[in-house]
């Protein structure tokens, strides 16, 4: 097992001391996000926050009328340039279930098919009246470049290798809503490290929650670092604070959470793998490796499952298996991205014409000064620099 | 009869051993000679060089000028503009435009555009294959006797070794050098940048800096068995270094250069300021480049194998591109960095770092450019041409990459405060830029 | 002008008596009835309207709580309100629910809160126990259960203090300038 360095923390920490605006407690984390391109800059108590209104989330989508109307007259745009079932319906649901509008585009069938650049395309869709957009792009790195051309909330929706932030954390929250925690918890991601947007932000998810991450896979699908170090006898430095193992048998004892990824069948070109029965064989979460894990340990998967590869169907679908839990919980988590995003960018901290529980609050939590003491927009959103840098 | 006097600067000529506060004088565009500040005389014109460096023009052997073809980029006159602007006196441009410079003809158009713009000497490269195409070898002889000064695939490697070895073998009748872009395509596997820490991280393919490494490795062992004459393209790792350093050590006559960019920036630049503030990545596309910037350690190799003279030269790889080309995803951006006018900026800073003395940096600009390619520049030895630089050392001066004379704005380095800054350049005794406003 | 107390402990017990009288003679009983508590001070006083029927009437009437956040209309643009967990005992569909508050005032609370529960089913009818009615309502709604009836100026404050969450029971009203 690897010791990793060079975890940003300190930053981290800068970042949660910062003085916060009044008036604003529960949103007080996310207040200034104005984007979830990754989970590498959020703070604990950011993610515990989205942890919180997802459960609130999850009570209402357990109604007959699973829907509020939070979100009226506020469209979400859900920009989709690579194919995708799960992620886009469980936006979709996740922003009609808080009353929002849902336009999903599509590269095939739009202007995109006759060329027109992403940034302009985006160009067009906030002049057509977005409120948020949510993207989903083949390569990495393609929201970031939306979020610094335009003053629009953002969602990462998956980008290329890069990362999938709210995968992240809904798997985060499936592994809280199991162990009530998920500090401690020691989670081994299985695969294709090295083309795994969910490996990639469930290592900054996980880990600022304080789990333990290992990466295992063979050794043609591991990022270059990880395998250096990993050539190196656990020595040299890796961009995640995470260990790596090849062994597969060794990696497992022991640990609380198996999460095998998806071998990317039609990307496999070339030749990384040898054959799919080899990696199987070697690589495959069957009953024999899930009994070297904890007594207890669940297996999760990001889905579409190909069974019989990286993960057995009896595996898949026994009782160690969360991975309909996961599918729920995505919904939820991403309500309450959504949520905190629309509410928390755009709370101003202070609101003069109070309601009943403005009166209500008890001493203590009082909303002190005028809008003069709330941070300006300009505030705000000097979280999100460097886009003055294009 | 033009008489000419560049009063009181410092004149720092390599070729001549030269480093001293004298007067230049120039005679109808040659360099007549040297005499004390306080000498009286009578010139028609006089230059006040007092408390600035008076250096031989610049020569790049490796930018792109991108015509014909692609004159959205640039085409020779703004390209030779932005040189001279950068101090660059004479620009060696590469052939990979739209049609490749494969024959005598093409390579005259281009020395009849850099004539009419009447900036800097514009000295262009023919195609090691038609096309670029990497199949058969193109009329280097037809070429070389139309002026081609030099021969790339440049903007991708010479693939097939088998071609290699053949032109490197017909360099022996033309004696021009072929210049490869090292990189083995295979191992590069669509790689947008460097294959290490910062890949990793962002998600982006890689190249790993074995896929430059094997084929610098090839070249040197096909010159070793030809004897013909090669020069590396802007080498960019550590190892590559080494591999020159050992082949110089066996005693092949190989010459290397090296960029600025790879001199100075490292892929952390690709990132951002993401490390200290945690800020979102910025994937700066401006950072893109072949051979992509690679981690600190090779950089710090690249200056101490410059420092030692085992990279001969320091070239531009100049590389302007539509500001489209570079808004957009980083895997979608074109490489490429507009690199001649802030050359000079990056380079006197690694002096200010101690990295490397001005001597040798104006060494690498001048003399040894001039002699790889064999060219009669380079030098402000008595009869010479007068191509003159003459900067303020100590000026700083903060990049505004919309202000550029190129057409290519994309550089990394929009907004950096370099100090180093281009007074006025002159080409045969004629002042080709004077920077306005000072 | 500095806070000055309206309401007493006594006075606060008075008045929830009070109500769970009014509640059950007006629905002639219990059946059917389920109080829910409007977060945050809605809650322990519907618990109490709930304690309080419960001991001169002996029969335990569902009391729940809600949450009603997400439906209000001022949720952009102003400070948010922390969200708190909806918990309704019973399918409300069909029931007498008494919507329990400690102030009204422009009704807009009370609106998201209507619309809240229709969410959750089909009551029978819904009716509204508040502890003070400040007036200035901006919304056509009403109390059908007072506690008192407080006359106020619009940029007064008036703030309830209930056992469970503040330490004590009472009512004061301050001006918001001296706050």
């Amino acid at each position: 097992m690897t010791e990793a360095n060079g975890h940003p923390g300190i930053a981290r920490a800068e970042r949660q001391a910062a003085p916060s605006p009044v008036g604003t407690g529960f949103f007080e984390p996310w207040i200034g996000r104005r984007q979830v391109l990754d989970l590498d800059d959020f703070t604990q108590a950011e993610i515990e926050r989205a942890f919180e209104t997802a459960d609130h989330m999850k009570e209402i989508l357990a109604r007959p009328i699973p829907r509020v109307p939070t979100l009226r007259g506020r469209t979400v745009v859900n920009l989709f340039y690579e194919p995708s079932t799960r992620t886009r319906v469980s936006f979709e649901l996740a922003a009609k279930s808080l009353g929002a509008d849902v336009v999903n585009v599509t590269a095939s069938g739009s202007s995109v098919e006759k060329g027109e650049t992403l940034l302009d395309t985006v160009r067009t869709l906030r002049a057509l009246g977005t409120d948020l957009l949510v993207i989903r792009h083949k390569d990495a790195g393609a929201p970031y470049a939306v979020a610094r051309h335009t003053d629009l909330p953002v969602v990462n929706a998956g980008d290329g290798a890069h990362a999938h932030p709210t995968q992240a954390l809904l798997d985060a929250y499936t592994i809280r809503e199991r162990f009530g925690r998920v500090e401690g918890v020691r989670v081994l991601i299985v695969g294709d490290i090295a083309h795994s947007r969910v490996a990639r932000s469930n290592a900054w998810g996980l880990t600022t929650l304080g789990a333990e991450v290992t990466f295992c896979g063979p050794p043609t699908l591991m990022p270059a670092t990880a395998l250096a170090v990993s050539r190196r006898g656990g020595s040299g430095q890796l961009p995640w604070p995470i260990h790596v193992e090849l062994d597969l048998e060794r990696a497992i004892e022991g640990v609380d959470v198996v999460m095998p990824l998806r071998v990317q069948i039609e990307r496999q070109d070339g030749n990384r793998l040898a054959s799919l029965r080899e990696y199987a064989r070697d690589y495959g979460i069957n009953r024999a490796r899930i009994a070297l894990a904890a007594p207890h340990a669940i297996v999760m998967h990001p889905g579409p499952m190909n069974e019989g590869i990286e993960i057995d169907p009896d595996v898949a679908h026994g009782d160690r298996s969360v991975v309909e839990d996961q599918v729920t919980n995505g919904v939820a988590a991403r309500m309450a991205v959504l949520y905190l995003l629309l509410a928390a960018g755009e709370s101003t901290g202070t609101r003069d014409h109070g309601a009943e529980t403005g009166e209500a609050e008890g001493p203590g939590h009082h909303r002190p000064g005028a809008a003069s003491d709330a941070p300006s927009i300009l505030d705000r959103r000097s979280v999100t620099p460097a886009r003055e840098r294009l | 009869m033009t008489r000419m006097r560049i009063h009181n600067g410092r004149v720092i000529d390599p070729g001549q051993r030269r480093d001293e506060v004298i007067d230049l004088v120039i005679i109808d565009g040659r360099v007549d000679g040297y005499v004390h500040p306080d000498a009286e005389g009578e010139f028609d014109q006089e230059f006040d060089a007092t408390r600035l460096t008076v250096a031989p023009g610049f020569v790049d052997l490796h930018c792109h000028l991108r015509e014909p073809g692609f004159e959205d980029k640039e085409t020779v006159a703004t390209g030779s503009m932005a040189a001279v602007a950068g101090g660059f006196t004479t620009v060696c441009c590469m052939p990979n435009t739209n049609p490749t410079l494969d024959t005598a003809n093409d390579i005259a158009f281009v020395l009849a555009a850099g004539r009419r713009a009447g900036r800097a000497r514009v000295l262009p490269l023919g195609t090691v294959t038609r096309g670029e195409r990497g199949r058969e070898l193109s009329d280097m002889a037809e070429m070389a006797q139309a002026g081609a000064i030099g021969f790339s695939d440049d903007g991708q490697p010479v693939w097939d070794a088998r071609m290699m070895r053949l032109a490197l073998t017909q360099s022996l009748s033309h004696t021009k050098p072929i210049v490869n872009h090292c990189e083995v395509p295979e191992i590069a596997d669509g790689g947008v940048m460097n294959e290490g820490r910062v890949s990793d991280l962002l998600g982006l393919r890689g190249q790993p800096p074995a896929a430059e490494e094997v084929m610098v490795a090839r070249d040197i062992e096909l010159a070793r068995l030809t004897g013909g004459r090669l020069h590396l393209a802007h080498i960019s790792t550590a190892r590559s270094a080494d591999l020159v350093r050992r082949a110089k050590r066996d005693g092949l006559a190989i010459t290397a250069e090296v960029t600025p960019h790879h001199l100075t920036m490292t892929e952390d630049w690709i990132l951002g300021d993401w490390e200290s503030t945690q800020l979102p990545r910025t994937y700066d596309t401006r950072a893109k480049v072949n051979p992509p910037l690679r981690r600190d350690e090779d950089r710090r190799a690249l200056v101490a194998a410059l420092s030692e003279g085992i990279i001969d030269v320091i070239a531009t790889d100049h590389a302007p591109h539509r500001s489209i080309d570079k808004e957009c995803t980083f895997e979608e951006a074109a490489f490429g960095i507009s690199g001649l006018e802030t050359a000079l900026g990056s380079l006197v800073g690694l002096v200010d770092a101690g990295a490397i003395s001005i001597q040798s940096v104006i060494r690498r600009l001048t003399l040894e450019p001039c002699r790889t390619f064999e060219l009669p520049y380079g030098t402000l030895a008595p009869g010479a041409p007068a191509d003159i630089v003459i900067f303020d050392p100590n000026a700083q001066w903060q990049v505004a990459a919309a202000r550029l004379h190129s057409k290519g704005k994309n550089t990394p380095l929009d907004g950096h405060t370099l100090r180093g800054r281009v007074v006025m350049t002159l080409v045969d005794g004629k002042v080709v830029y004077e920077r306005q406003g000072r | 002008m500095a806070a000055r107390v309206i309401l007493a402990a006594e006075d606060i017990r008075r008045a929830i008596a009070r109500i769970a009288h009014e509640i059950v003679e007006q629905n002639s009983g219990v059946d059917g009835l389920v109080l829910v508590g409007l977060r945050t001070r809605g809650v322990p006083i519907a618990q109490r309207l709930q304690r309080a029927i419960e001991t001169f009437e002996g029969a335990a009437v569902p009391c729940g709580e809600l949450d009603a956040t997400l439906y209000r209309d001022d949720l952009f643009g102003g400070p948010m309100h922390e969200l708190r967990r909806t918990m309704l005992p019973t399918d409300v569909t069909g029931a007498k629910v008494v919507l329990v508050d400690d102030v009204l005032f422009t009704g807009r609370t009370v609106r998201a809160a209507l619309d809240a529960v229709i969410d959750h089913g089909r009551p029978s009818a819904i009716e509204l126990a508040v502890l003070i009615d400040r007036g200035h309502r901006e919304l056509p709604i009403r109390a059908n259960y007072v506690g008192k009836n407080v006359p106020t100026a619009k940029d007064e404050t008036v703030r309830v203090h209930i056992v469970e969450i503040d330490g004590c029971d009472e009512v004061v009203i301050a001006n918001r300038a001296n706050e």
